[in-house]
């Protein structure tokens, strides 16, 4: 039981993680429709600026807060990767928007490997360790709770908490909403559809950031290949959730973290993604929009 | 109030002041996504602890480099097309004469093709034409076929896959453990390969048949990643990440072999002096012959019940579905002979590399097969061919550009940024040519004449 539970918790912090990389799929989906490649990717570029800013902090100053150098790490990492997908958006997607459907995939795979290649041939090919920033660990009934995982989870809910506040209570979240629904309808009613759609990725970059700053607290290492699996597996969490729902991609993405840490624990870690990806595929038989999705209606 | 006055301002600057407008905006946008990545280095020192080294200067000339394309651009480059538009929009619509090359593309191309290993052998000898048949000559080909083999999924059916590099690998590793366990020749294994990756493309097709779209998407790629995950961690049949070496050459149909130690090495038997290019020619050949084997497959099948139905299927799958098209059988079909000519492909590779290891079979080269079909222009044979030739030929001609280690220092590895300069290829093509190179299609059923259709009529399905 003990077992369990601890398994339990760390499927927590993975999923957390996935999950606040999966909003970013979904978002961009759910308003323009696409399949966001170069989303892990902005991820990667999050946890590398986040792994600067601390180099910058500890060159500069002796010693910083815990608290204080993560806050700074993930601010500027969320200005950093809103402005890379802002600028991505703008260059890349929006010239193709209303073109032909497979046209942004392919230049967001693109943008993908040209991301991923930049900053290997800006930073090197080598994987990028950190010492500990936080190492404490507490014992609660036989199940060891770090304060890294204590820290990944507040942070996600208090964002998730802002994040809801956002879509469903202010005006940009009603522009947004409306956005997804009906775009024409949206432009004529007046609501400047550019730049909702510029300031959902925006707010993507943002949430894959910070979940690139804790991917990088909790690991303490980031490489320039690290977009992909965490990308790869958060837009399997946002399908699995049903594409387009902001709750489904939240419950894919603990859902992922949760089959993987049991599948390590309690048959192979070898395995763990085929899992990951088969419960995908056997869900998608049976509920072929996710678990939260909307089926699709087809007008004739 | 405020559009209208920013209309006029737009209207009224001159291209050379709206370059410097935007120039200086580039340079602040660029200023600040590099200032962390460029600016800074991080590195490890002796003691293995990373640090920072600066590099402001490399920084400053990125920028510069920015705002100077981004100059060039506005002022000139977005005005002299603007222009040309307009001059083609005045001019009445003249019906083009297509010239002979034009008209006999595909026949010159295949002709160009048989001959180009003779030409480079004449060029540069024996040895000097290893590099050339094989480095380019084959590996464009092998994308060549792989793509036309995924153009028939993609393209013809309009499923969108993004896990095709599974059933290359199924076949690879097909021909490599059937030939290094049992010992069966290239030529029996073929087939067998094919099968294999039919079959598995059937296991697919199942699940994946009432998904549309994107779901149909992630399950692709999911697929790709299963199966490669499995060759990695199987290690007991597949040895793992360290992957099947040794793999047997293919012979000339028992004939010949190309190994030099056999009594019946083609040197001998042919009595001509000794060459690893011999073998190289050879494969060359044979890649050639499978992809055209695809391509003859593929135009044939679109003229069959089958072939119409994907493209129906791919326009509209209720209009489909009410005609009596049985959507099932047909998409299993596609998925199925896709996947063969991917096995085919795959086994290929295997003899031709002598060893197989996942590494080979990853993701990024599902993306740059379905790259290749979509800037080819889906469904169209000859433009695939003509995106597989640029994008990998482009790449392929980076490893080779040494002069560029006299302007940027003997360090320079142009290889290091193949790939980067490969992805932003793939966005500069399609926001070009958003349709791909050949946008056109050319209908199989017709009504008195045979008209191509703008790319602007034509769908591209919906998965």
């Amino acid at each position: 039981m003990q077992y369990f539970v601890q398994q339990m918790v760390n499927g927590l912090t993975l999923g957390s993680i996935y999950g606040l990389i999966a909003i970013g799929y979904t978002m961009v989906y759910g308003i323009i429709g696409m399949i966001n490649f170069a989303h892990g990717d902005i991820f990667m570029l999050g946890a590398f600026t986040a792994l600067i800013v601390f180099l910058i902090l500890t060159a500069m100053f002796y010693s910083v807060p815990v608290v204080v150098a993560l806050l700074i790490m993930m601010v500027v990492a969320m200005l950093m990767t809103s402005l890379y997908n802002w600028t991505i958006e703008k260059v890349a997607y929006r010239p193709l928007r209303g073109s032909f459907r497979l046209a942004p995939l392919i230049t967001a795979i693109g943008m993908s490997i040209a991301l991923s290649n930049f900053v290997q041939v800006t930073q090197g090919p080598r994987n990028k360790p950190i010492p500990p920033m936080v190492s404490q660990v507490y014992n609660v009934g036989g199940i060891s709770i770090s304060l890294k995982q204590i820290i990944i989870v507040i942070v996600t809910v208090s964002l998730l908490a802002i994040f809801w506040y956002l879509v469903n209570k202010t005006s940009l979240g009603r522009a947004q909403r409306a956005c997804e629904q009906d775009r024409k309808m949206a432009a004529l009613l007046g609501i400047d559809v550019d730049r909702t759609i510029s300031i959902t990725f925006i707010m993507g970059a943002a949430l894959a950031a910070v979940a690139g700053t804790l991917f990088l607290m909790y690991y303490g290492v980031v490489a320039f290949s690290d977009g992909f699996v965490p990308g790869v597996k958060a837009f399997t969490a946002a399908v699995l959730g049903g594409i387009g729902s902001l709750p489904g991609a939240m419950l894919g993405g603990l859902m992922i973290g949760f089959i993987e840490s049991m599948w390590s624990a309690y048959f192979s870690i070898d395995y763990k993604d085929v899992a990951a990806f088969s419960i995908l595929a056997i869900v998608l038989i049976f509920l072929p929009s996710g678990i939260l999705g909307r089926p699709e209606v087809e007008k004739v | 109030m405020a559009n209208i006055a920013q209309a006029t301002r737009e209207e009224t600057a001159t291209p050379i002041q709206r370059g410097i407008r935007e120039a200086l905006y580039a340079g602040a946008i660029s200023l600040g996504l590099f200032v962390l990545f460029i600016g800074l280095r991080t590195d490890q020192n002796i003691r293995n602890e990373l640090i920072l080294v600066q590099r402001w200067g490399l920084l400053a000339i990125v920028v510069a480099l920015v705002m100077a394309g981004r100059f060039v651009m506005t002022a000139f480059v977005q005005p002299a097309i603007d222009r040309r538009k307009a001059e083609r929009a005045k001019a009445a619509p003249v019906e083009e004469e297509a010239g002979f090359v034009r008209k006999n593309f595909s026949k010159i191309a295949i002709g160009v093709m048989f001959v180009y290993p003779i030409l480079m052998v004449m060029l540069f000898g024996f040895q000097g034409s290893l590099k050339w048949v094989d480095n380019f000559g084959i590996q464009i080909l092998i994308y060549v076929m792989l793509a036309w083999g995924l153009n028939i999924v993609v393209g013809l059916a309009g499923l969108l896959d993004l896990g095709y590099v599974a059933f290359y690998a199924v076949g690879a590793y097909a021909y490599a453990l059937l030939a290094t366990h049992l010992g069966w020749s290239f030529w029996i294994l073929l087939p067998v390969a094919g099968i294999a990756a039919a079959f598995w493309g059937v296991i697919l097709g199942f699940p994946v048949l009432r998904l549309r779209g994107d779901y149909l998407a992630i399950v692709t790629l999911a697929f790709g990643e299963i199966i490669r995950l499995v060759l990695i961690n199987w290690r007991e049949v597949t040895n793992g990440a360290a992957g099947i070496s040794g793999i047997p050459k293919v012979s000339l149909f028992g004939l010949a072999s190309f190994n030099v130690s056999d009594p019946n090495y083609i040197a001998k038997v042919l009595g001509i002096a000794q060459s690893g290019a011999y073998y190289k020619i050879f494969l060359y050949y044979l890649i050639l012959l499978l992809a055209l084997l695809t391509a003859f497959v593929t135009i044939r099948l679109r003229r069959m019940p089958v072939g119409r139905a994907w493209e129906a299927l791919r326009e509209d799958e209720i209009a489909c579905r009410s005609l009596g098209i049985n959507t099932t059988t047909t998409k299993l079909t596609a998925f199925a002979t896709g996947a063969m000519f991917g096995g085919f492909a795959g086994s290929f590779f295997a003899a031709r590399q002598g060893f197989v290891s996942p590494e080979s079979f990853v993701f990024i080269e599902s993306a740059i097969i379905l790259a290749i079909v979509v800037l080819g222009g889906m469904g169209s044979l000859v433009g695939i061919a003509v995106a597989a030739a640029v994008m990998i030929g482009g790449t392929e001609i980076l490893r080779e550009m040494e002069f560029l280690k006299l302007v940027f220092g003997p360090d320079f590895t142009p290889e290091l940024y193949r790939m980067l300069l490969f992805g932003m290829a793939m966005v500069i093509v399609m926001l070009w040519k958003p349709r791909g190179f050949v946008g056109s299609r050319e209908p199989t059923a017709f009504l008195h004449e045979r008209k191509a259709v703008s790319s602007a009529f034509t769908k591209e399905g919906h998965g």
